[in-house]
This record gives structure tokens, C-alpha cells and sequence, in this order.
């Protein structure tokens, strides 16, 4: 399987989303001091998640992936030109 | 600044994933096409989010904040006319030769166009600053989490060094790109938030303008100066920059940031792992975007924190003085997160700026290894080996340059010039460089000993330049004055866009004089590699979205109206 740049970013932001918006859910308001009272974890935490879900899920479709040199024309074309030239055996 | 075990459970995420990343990878690094180039496969919004993240390092975004709080929204300008132009160029016009003619790193291309001894130059003064760069980086970071958390310097820069090895041993430039993605990401999602409070904080956006305005007069300039990006680029004394429009246009907007954009391979190297032609040209294009609306993240932050400390708002937020009286600028973004971010949004703004330390690490040690196993190992020393000993080579590579790094950081720590001096080296050598490549891909007449002796040439006005003078209330030394200051600047930027002025002129000039006094080479040498005897990429038959010079006046456009809507 190749794999999708989509697939870990979304999943890394769905899970600090969901760490995020858990902790922002059950931690005491007192926390929220410093950010104007404005619970940011909870409403940034939520954002993160959402964005990561969709990621991951647009990551699942797979277009933005890895592939090796001999599965992609241009890859294959350098290969080509280090032989030719002698860079390489 | 305190951290709780959520904020840590944020951290420990992050390595997780960065570390898995690389370990997945590596069953896609067969060749060393894979492993220096991600076999030339990546698409464009992942090459374009690479190019911006590769060069956003750490100290862009804290030294952008320090120069938001120290010049105010003129420090956009290192964006709007010292980014994006040079952007738009190197996609439409330069790509076609990077991508085109197979080069596999831009010492290569000038091998190809023009000789051995210009790609050695180049190669050679290219390898040694950016491993000193991802040194500098990586003291840069420890300094950093040591001041604002207490942590031992030798445990985190082990620990980010060692991170960064790993990920790039297994999966190459595919793993740093893919890094690179997820940290533009954290980027924008750990800084955000602290712009909305911020901004909230100082009253809004006019809240901001009218304790800016505090700001300016309280320093002697125009009520402006602090918000308006051209309105007080008359003289150097209207603006804290101490700069003037020429200076600024030419020595910045032209010299040093094409000189960076369209030749340092840190950048280039992103664009050429993309998959087509089309997708090299759109990389840095795609970049722009995010480049032009990054002032916000970046810069209103310090521009907030200053304002903030000369009349507070409802939080009390301010930025602490050095003993000498003077801010601690650099302290603006990273104070302003412990300030305003709750714990787990702490976290996440302090793993944004480990992130972009770190990835920058990775950019330079991708472009290490890849010109040394290229440019040095292959050409000098042991030519027409198989694949599999110059992968081995490009991972070995990596473990040199991350102890190379290692042992710089240490260095920086008994010279603090450092950062200075290798700013200095950088300027030296990427202005003259620039002309170089215009030259060379815009004049088909250009030859190698003219490139070479007007490289030399450029680097020595350079160093004369700086010889001979001073910016105001420097001693002589690493700030220049050396030969006896015969000028003094207003501002270190002001002597730094000159330098680059000079420089930029001197190579210009020697080399063509000197390729018209040399043999040129035959014109059919140098199809692909030169503008005049290169095919223009064919556009017509992508959809207007993927054309590069659709977008290109697009990205243009829109970074002109930002000027104005800043003026």
C-alpha cells in the first residue's frame, strides 16, 4: 500500500483535537485565565478534529501519495540519465 | 512557563508520528533517485506546502515576531516584496530549467550549463552553510526551550537531533517533505489562536493601530510607521528600519530574495521532487499562497506584543527588557503563547515551534546529503558506482551532517556572532549567485569562466563592502568596518540589502565582461538550459487553474493589492 501524506497528518490532528477538546470539556474554567476566559481548547480543539477527520478521510481516496521511482515517468527518466551518462552503473 | 502532562501528551504525539512517518517510508527509498529526489513523484500542493515550510525554520517565526514588535507591519515586506516575486519568478520562468534539464540539485544544473569548477563553488560553499545553518538551528532551539522552559540545552538538542536523524536515515527527502507538511499544518493551527486572543486583547484591529501609533511616537517617528507598510520609506530616518524604498526594493526585494528563492537548494529541491513539469512550475506558486497571508500568523503577534507592553490591555501582557534597556524581542511569540494558551493549546504552539526548529534541520541535511553524495562524492571522488552504494552513501551522508550540526551548536554556544557571521556568508555568497543564474539562464552567451571569476568577483565586493562600513553604534568586527568604516548605514539591514547591491553588480558585470572575452559554447550544447534555446512548457493544454503563469499573475496581483491595503 502506498501511503497517503493525508492519512497521518489527518490522523494526527483528530487525535490532539480530540485530546484538546476533551480536556476542555472537563477541566475547571479557572484554566482559562489567560485566554480571556475563552475556552480554547474545547473550540480550537474541536476545529482540529474535524479538520483531521476530513483529512484522513480525503487520504482514504488516496491521490497524494508516495510512490517509488519506478512506478513514476519522471523518476524513471533521472534513472535513465544516470545510466546514460555514466553516473552510475 | 509551567507544562502539564497534557501538554507533554501533545509532544509525545508529535515524535510519534514523525518518527512513523519515517519508518513507513522506508519501504518506498529502493533507489537513490527515491531517497534524494522521492523518485520524482510528489504532487504539487505537497511539493508547494514543502517549499514555504522548508524555509519557514524557527527562527523565521520567532524572528519574525521579534521584527513584528521591533518595525511593526513593515517587517511584511521580507513577505510581500522579499518572497513573493522571486516566487512567482523562479516557478514560471526558472523551474522549466531546474525540472527540465534533469539536474539533480542546482550545483548540478551549473555543471550542466556551465563547468566543472563553477558546480564545484557552488557545491562546495553551498554544502558547508547549510550544515552550519542546521547547527545554527539547532542552538537556536535549545537556547530557546532552556530560557522558556528550563530544559537542559545538550538533552534537547540530543533528543531533536537524533529525532531528525531518524526520519531522514529511513525516508529520505520523502520523509522530510512529509514532515515538513505536518509542520506547516501545526503551524497554522498552534499560531492562530493566539492572534485571535491577541488581537482581542489590544481592542481589535483598530484597538492595535491606535496603541501602535503610541508606539511610534513614543520612538520619534510619524504615527504610522508602526502600521503602514511604504507611506515613511522616504528617508532612513522616517522609519525604525532605517531603511529608504530603493534600498529596500533592490537590496531586498530584488538581490537577497531572489538570490535565496531562485538558487538555494534547501527550496529548489522540493520543487524538483515533484512529479511533472507542470507541478515543479505550480510548486513555488502554490507556496506563495500561504507565504502572503503568513505576515498575520507571524508578524501581527509581535506587532500585538509591543503594542500591548507601551499600553496594556485587560491581560497585562508585556515584553520584558534586556539589562541594557532594550526588548527582548525574540521572547515576543514564545512569551505571548505562555501567556495567552490554556495547558494542551500550550502545547500545541510549543510543538508548532520544536516543529519548525526541527524541520528546518531536516531541509538543510535533505540538501546536504544530497549535494554531497551529487555534487562532491560522485563527481570528485568516486564516479560510475552502482545506485545501491551511492544510496548508502546519501544515508551515511546524513549522519555526517547531523553531527556536523551537533558539533556547530556547540560551537555557537562559546560565539554568539555566529548567527551574525553566517547571515554575513549567506549574503557573500547568494547575491552574486543570483546573477550567476540570471546570466546564465537568460544569455546564452555566458560562459563557465565568465560565471566562475564573476562569482569570486562578486563574493570579494562583497566582503569589500563590507569592509568599508558600519551600521550605526556597531563596533568593527563581524559588523563589518574592517578596512576602516568609510560609511556608516542607519541600520544593519540597510549595510545587509547594500552589500547584496554591490555584490550582485560586481558579478554581473565581471562575468559578462569576461564571457565576452571567453569562448562561448556551442548552442547545441545548451538546448534545455537556456531560455532562448528552450522550448517555452506548453500550457494550453492544462485547465487555467494549473497553468503556472495564470497563477503566477494571480499570486502577483493579490500580493500587490495587500501592499496597498497596508500602504
Amino acid at each position: 500500500m502506498q501511503l497517503d501524506i493525508r492519512l497521518p497528518i489527518g490522523l494526527m490532528f483528530a487525535v490532539l483535537g480530540a485530546l484538546l477538546a476533551g480536556f476542555g470539556l472537563v477541566a475547571d474554567k479557572s484554566v482559562f485565565q489567560g485566554s480571556l476566559g475563552i475556552n480554547v481548547n474545547l473550540w480550537w480543539g474541536l476545529v482540529m478534529l474535524v479538520f483531521g477527520v476530513i483529512m484522513f478521510l480525503l487520504g482514504r481516496r488516496g491521490t497524494a501519495t508516495a510512490r517509488l521511482t519506478e512506478e513514476s515517468a519522471e523518476g524513471k527518466k533521472i534513472e535513465e540519465m544516470e545510466h546514460r551518462t555514466g553516473l552510475e552503473k | 512557563m509551567k507544562l502539564t502532562y497534557l501538554d507533554w501528551i501533545v509532544m509525545v504525539v508529535y515524535f510519534v508520528f514523525v518518527l512513523g512517518i519515517g519508518f513507513a517510508l522506508k519501504r518506498y527509498m529502493k533507489t537513490s533517485t527515491d531517497f534524494f529526489l522521492s523518485g520524482r513523484s510528489i504532487p504539487a500542493w505537497i511539493t508547494g506546502l514543502a517549499f514555504i515550510s522548508a524555509n519557514l525554520g524557527a527562527q523565521e517565526v520567532i524572528g519574525m515576531g521579534a521584527s513584528g514588535a521591533k518595525y511593526g507591519i513593515m517587517t511584511s515586506h521580507f513577505y510581500w516584496i522579499g518572497a513573493i516575486p522571486a516566487m512567482a519568478f523562479v516557478g514560471v520562468f526558472m523551474m522549466p530549467f531546474y525540472y527540465g534539464s534533469r539536474a539533480r540539485s542546482v550545483p548540478e544544473y551549473l555543471k550542466l550549463r556551465f563547468d566543472e569548477k563553477t558546480r564545484g563553488f557552488n557545491a562546495i560553499s553551498f554544502a558547508v552553510m547549510t550544515v552550519l545553518s542546521s547547527g545554527i538551528s539547532l542552538y537556536a532551539m535549545g537556547l530557546l526551550l532552556e530560557t522558556l522552559l528550563g530544559w537542559n540545552f545538550s538533552f534537547s538538542i540530543t533528543i531533536a537531533a537524533a529525532v531528525v536523524l531518524v526520519y531522514v536515515f529511513l525516508g529520505g527527502l520523502t520523509s522530510a517533505i512529509y514532515n515538513e507538511v505536518l509542520q506547516f499544518f501545526l503551524i497554522v493551527f498552534g499560531f492562530a489562536p493566539l492572534v485571535f486572543l491577541g488581537l482581542k486583547d489590544a481592542g481589535g484591529w483598530s484597538g492595535l493601530q491606535a496603541r501602535l501609533a503610541t508606539v511610534a511616537t513614543a520612538n520619534g517617528f510619524a504615527s504610522g510607521a508602526w502600521t503602514e507598510s511604504w507611506s515613511h520609506l522616504g528617508s532612513p530616518q522616517s522609519n525604525p528600519m532605517g531603511i529608504e524604498w530603493f534600498g529596500l526594493a533592490m537590496g531586498l526585494g530584488f538581490v537577497l530574495s531572489f538570490g535565496y528563492w531562485c538558487t538555494d537548494f534547501l527550496v529548489v529541491q522540493r520543487a524538483m521532487a515533484a512529479k511533472s513539469m507542470s507541478a515543479a512550475r505550480r510548486t513555488p506558486l502554490i507556496a506563495a499562497v500561504p507565504k502572503m497571508f503568513f505576515p498575520f500568523l507571524v508578524i501581527v503577534p509581535g506587532m500585538i506584543a509591543i503594542a500591548l507592553t507601551y499600553k496594556s490591555g485587560s491581560s497585562g501582557f508585556m515584553l520584558p527588557k534586556k539589562p541594557d534597556g532594550t526588548f527582548e524581542y525574540n521572547m515576543a511569540i514564545p512569551l505571548m503563547l505562555g501567556h495567552y494558551f490554556p495547558t494542551g493549546m500550550l502545547g500545541v504552539g510549543l510543538t508548532a515551534l520544536m516543529a519548525s526548529f526541527m524541520s528546518g534541520m531536516a531541509g538543510n541535511v535533505t540538501a546536504f546529503n544530497t549535494v554531497w553524495t551529487y555534487d562532491i562524492y560522485q563527481s570528485y571522488i568516486n564516479r560510475g558506482a552502482t545506485d545501491q552504494h551511492y544510496l548508502w552513501m546519501g544515508r551515511m551522508a546524513t549522519i555526517f551532517g547531523i553531527l556536523v550540526s551537533v558539533a556547530a551548536a556547540y560551537v555557537a554556544t562559546r560565539f554568539n556572532n555566529i548567527m551574525d557571521m553566517l547571515q554575513l556568508v549567506f549574503a557573500f555568497v547568494n547575491a552574486p549567485l543570483l546573477a550567476t543564474f540570471l546570466l546564465g539562464m537568460f544569455w546564452k552567451r555566458t560562459t563557465g569562466h565568465g560565471a566562475f571569476i564573476g562569482l569570486l568577483a562578486g563574493t570579494t565586493a562583497a566582503a569589500i563592502h563590507q569592509g568599508l562600513t558600519l551600521p550605526l553604534g556597531a563596533h568593527v568586527g563581524v559588523k563589518g568596518g574592517w578596512f576602516g568604516a568609510m560609511h556608516i548605514y542607519p541600520s544593519e539591514l540597510a549595510q545587509a540589502f547594500w552589500t547584496a547591491i554591490f555584490a550582485w553588480t560586481a558579478c554581473f558585470v565581471v562575468t559578462a565582461l569576461v564571457s565576452l572575452a571567453t569562448r562561448a559554447r556551442e548552442e547545441k550544447e545548451l538546448v534545455g538550459l537556456v531560455y532562448s534555446l528552450t522550448e517555452r512548457p506548453k500550457e494550453d493544454r492544462l485547465p487555467w487553474y494549473e497553468r503556472p503563469t495564470v497563477l503566477a499573475v494571480i499570486v502577483l496581483l493579490a500580493a500587490i493589492v495587500l501592499n496597498i491595503i497596508f500602504w
